[in-house]
């Protein structure tokens, strides 16, 4: 009994000083505001949580710059956006990126963002968004959002792989399609616009037929790929799944030559992410020159590597199982972003009746 | 009037951060429903709770949650006796363990338990998955640990010689429980029944993840609400509702717990050895045991097996890094240190909060008037359970952004945002003990020639030292584990471990699905370890103050 005592005696007077200095209080906010000169250093950044540039990528910035990059972000492109509407009187950074074709309408009604355009190298206003005739947006990146199959489940169960949309309520793929839903993942909605672009008002009979065949709709990205398609990580059983162009580049085994995995290019859908200063910035030289990086080739190149998507300047370089496992389509499927805007909701709602019944 | 000014003063300190990082958010959010465009439109508000989907949205939850908290009740009532007043070899470590899953995060364990329960899965043939049988075994999974450890914690300094008494007298073992021990445990349970009922009404990932969209809760209902479709109308609508029902079910819980003469005889634990007639709620034990590790069994041996090269240590070892494809900013080593480094600041916020707000509410009155004011505070400090994270986060970024109140980017939002969560597990375990402590003790103390503090270092702190440890653990696990709220306002550099862990889950690369699970497997063998150092801190001789 004595021991325990004097042991927990012990305990309690190491633990104090311990507790006390791992606490995070004192670590003081390291961001020098402004130079002697009255520029203001730092450049932030509000963006969603798939952002990444490597460190050397950002030190280059810093240094050619003279300004401090400081990242925020939270929660999806969706989250992001109903952030960036929210905040608009009192913007939480200077400049944001991520907000993509989906979404971009939104924040442009309100007023989210301040025209500003520069010399953009070639192919960047081939993405331009249809509608920002003041320039407030700048194309950064593009990525397409297409079904994807698991090549050696076709071949050892010797059926011929499915190829367009309408394939997917063939009875042959019964049971065989997962896919993330539309209202709580933007790689489900995307789907859900490629298949308002191909059938128009006559979509929801498709998503109908898609059910009927057995299509299996889970609440995020994860969950579709890591535990029901038969290539993620926990081996599932469906070898048809919503994913991306650039996802068989992350399918190929180690030593291998080719990937176990590859995109339908009749079936995508094409994000473009943009970037754009904020109206009311404190750092608005800062927050363009941050813009304008985005598009230089230092950025460009290390776009597909670091978040999984395609750069939009012509002529950059891709890493080399991009060049030959992840291929892009030619004619993605479109929708006008004046048009998602006006009936996203609407969409939404009928999406939901269609697929929860 | 000292009275009444000594309550003002204790109670100001908690009803100020509360004021500060509760009501004001919450009202911002819920001003930019009620005012769409700068004009009163209460109409549009109201006519969203008209719409059939709200309904059947509303009936769910209520519906989930009230299976999920009786469910976790009575499976928690036994382990709570076996783990608190019997001893047996290897006790301590399964206390510890049955409070990890609280800690795991939903994401993980929704895949865990699809994995388990989906078509190819063990458990596939039962056909569970995507029903509401996995939601509320999701939901029992998460919040038995809030039973074991509130009611455990009063259930242990419970006097025995009562029950003792009426076996003696010829009651049987039910008898004895019926009459003598679920009376004197019964605000206990109340509370613990309370605090599980709000956490499942407010589940989040768990609804997603394994209702498969089919099925929607007043809280994803408002995710959705605000963050896909920017309906601040509708989100606000439901807010209200939740609200209302919330203060309706703290009304319910605050007359349950209501017992003629709260004061209860304490004595310091000492517990028997199992004996046979123990055997029943050892099997019930064993039965949860069973039932927390079959989804956890499924994590680790997912972490274990590595991507390509068969089983192996490779996603543990992968922890330096920072993923596949540089998933991450920062390794989760990195993540593990901030996480902890917030936990310790959230456990002492919410115990000092905790513990004042329990001294408030517990004093005993002398008015009617008092006794309002006192309930009243109670269930202030409750609500914050009882509203979304997105709703808090969205709150706090428009209204905490100008002088004085410009705390948007300190470093001390997350926690005191994880603080005010882990508030009423800590209230709700101290409440119960600390009203059971009869003021004549106190009295008797006082005119003994004992000042204010001695009283409460003889009378009070040798019952309520217990819970104390007990809150203390809760509030770090909470911690740790908490995700909602954390990552809306988790700056980039400084990521706790449930944030990567989500970002690991959601970007391809062939190891960062394991290394999503190895994380998770040593955020939960982390809280294991603190709860034993907890538990090993028991000082056994503080009878003796």
């Amino acid at each position: 009994m004595k021991s325990s005592r004097a042991l927990a005696a012990i305990c309690t007077v190491l633990l104090v000083p311990v507790l006390g200095s791992c606490s995070v209080i004192g670590e003081g906010d390291d961001s020098p505001a402004t130079t002697a000169a009255g520029k203001i250093k730092d450049v932030v950044l509000v963006t969603h949580d798939s952002f990444f540039l490597p460190k050397k990528v950002v030190k280059d910035f810093e240094a050619q710059t003279g300004y401090h990059l400081v990242v925020k972000a939270s929660g999806d492109g969706g989250t992001l956006t109903n952030k960036l509407v929210l905040t608009k009187d009192d913007p939480t950074g200077d400049v944001a990126f991520g907000v993509d074709n989906t979404f971009a309408s939104r924040a442009l009604d309100e007023g989210v963002f301040a025209p500003y355009s520069f010399d953009a190298p070639a192919g960047v206003s081939a993405y331009d968004l249809p509608g920002d005739d003041d320039h407030a947006l700048t194309p950064v990146d593009n990525g397409n959002v297409c079904v994807n199959v698991d090549d050696t489940w076709f071949k050892a169960h010797d059926l011929a792989e499915p190829r367009t949309l309408d394939d997917l309520t063939d009875p042959a793929y019964q049971d065989l399609f997962v896919l993330p839903g539309a209202a709580t993942s933007s790689t489900g909605m995307a789907f859900l616009l490629a298949t308002v672009s191909a059938y128009g008002d006559a979509w929801p009979d498709y998503w109908k037929k898609l059910m009927d065949n057995g299509a299996r709709v889970t609440a995020g990205w994860s969950d579709a790929y890591e535990v029901d398609f038969t290539q993620g990580g926990g081996k599932g059983d469906r070898p048809i799944v919503l994913s991306y162009d650039s996802s068989p580049a992350f399918t190929v085994p180690k030593g291998a030559t080719a990937s176990t995995t590859h995109a339908l290019l009749d079936t995508c859908f094409r994000q473009v992410e943009y970037a754009g200063v904020l109206d009311g910035a404190a750092n608005v030289p800062g927050a363009e020159a941050f813009v304008r990086f985005l598009t230089s080739s230092e950025v460009q190149e290390a776009l597909p590597e670091s978040m999984y998507v395609f750069p939009v300047v012509d002529g950059t370089s891709l890493p080399a199982d991009w060049a030959s496992y992840a291929m892009q389509p030619d004619q993605p499927y479109s929708v006008d972003p004046a048009d998602v805007a006006a009936h996203r909701d609407e969409w939404l709602r009928e999406w939901s009746d269609v697929t929860s019944q | 009037m000292r009275r009444a000014l000594t309550l003002a003063a204790l109670a100001l300190l908690p009803v100020a951060v509360l004021g500060v990082f509760f009501v004001l958010p919450v009202s911002g959010m819920l001003a930019r429903g009620f005012w769409p465009d700068g004009s009163f439109d209460p109409g549009g508000v109201i006519s969203v709770l008209g719409r059939p989907r709200v309904h059947r949205v509303l009936w769910f939850t209520v519906w989930s949650a009230s299976v999920a908290t009786v469910v976790s009740v009575l499976l928690g009532l036994p382990a709570a006796h076996a783990l608190h007043r019997r001893e047996f070899p290897g006790r301590r470590v399964l206390r510890a363990a049955l409070l990890v899953p609280f800690v795991l995060p939903t994401v993980v364990v929704g895949v865990a338990f699809r994995e388990l329960l989906g078509e190819s899965g063990p458990l596939g043939f039962l056909g569970l998955d995507g029903t509401p049988v996995a939601i509320v075994a999701g939901l029992v999974f998460f919040n038995v640990a809030v039973v074991i450890r509130a009611v455990g914690a009063s259930w242990e300094s419970l006097d025995q010689r009562p029950a003792d008494a009426a076996a003696a007298l010829g009651a049987s073992p039910a008898q004895v429980f019926r009459t003598v021990t679920l009376p004197a445990l019964r605000p206990a349970i109340v509370s613990a029944a309370s605090v599980v009922f709000l956490f499942c009404a407010t589940a989040f990932g768990v609804v997603l993840t394994l209702g498969g969209l089919r099925y929607s809760s007043v809280e994803t209902e408002i995710y959705l609400l605000t963050t896909n479709l920017l309906d601040l109308q509708g989100a606000a609508a439901l807010s209200v509702l939740q609200l209302v029902a919330v203060v309706a079910l703290l009304l319910v819980a605050g007359r349950l717990r209501a017992v003629p003469d709260p004061s209860v005889s304490r004595v310091l634990p000492r517990p028997r050895r199992l004996s046979r007639q123990d055997w029943p709620g050892a099997m019930a034990t064993l039965l949860l045991v069973v039932l927390v590790a079959l989804p956890i069994g499924t994590l680790v041996l997912g972490s274990l097996q590595v991507e390509g090269s068969g089983w192996g240590l490779g996603n543990y070892r992968a922890l330096t890094t920072r993923g596949t494809h540089q998933a991450l900013l920062v390794p989760v080593t990195d993540a593990l240190v901030t996480s902890l480094r917030t936990a310790v600041d959230a456990t002492w916020m919410s115990l000092s909060l905790g513990l004042l707000v329990a001294v408030v509410v517990t004093r005993r009155s002398r008015s009617r008037a008092e006794r309002r004011v006192r309930a009243t505070l109670d269930g202030f400090f409750m609500l914050p359970l009882g509203v979304s994270a997105v709703t808090l986060g969205f709150g706090f970024l428009i209204t905490l952004d100008h002088p004085p109140l410009e705390l948007r980017d300190s470093p001390l939002l997350v926690p005191i945002a994880q603080a005010l969560v882990a508030l009423p597990l800590v209230v709700r375990t101290i409440v119960p003990v600390l009203s059971g402590v009869d003021d004549r003790q106190r009295q008797a103390a006082a005119s003994l020639g004992a000042g204010p503090l001695r009283a409460v270092l003889t009378v009070d702190l040798p019952v309520v030292w217990k819970p104390l440890l007990a809150a203390s653990g809760f509030a770090f696990a909470a911690s740790l584990g908490e995700f909602g709220a954390t990552s809306f306002l988790a700056r980039d550099e400084h990521p706790t471990v449930p944030v990567v862990i989500f970002r690991l889950i959601g970007h391809p690369g062939p190891m960062n699905y394991g290394m999503a699970l190895a994380a998770s497997v040593v955020l939960a063998a982390t809280t294991a370890v603190v709860m034993l150092v907890v538990e090993r801190l028991r000082v056994p001789s503080v009878g003796a103050f």
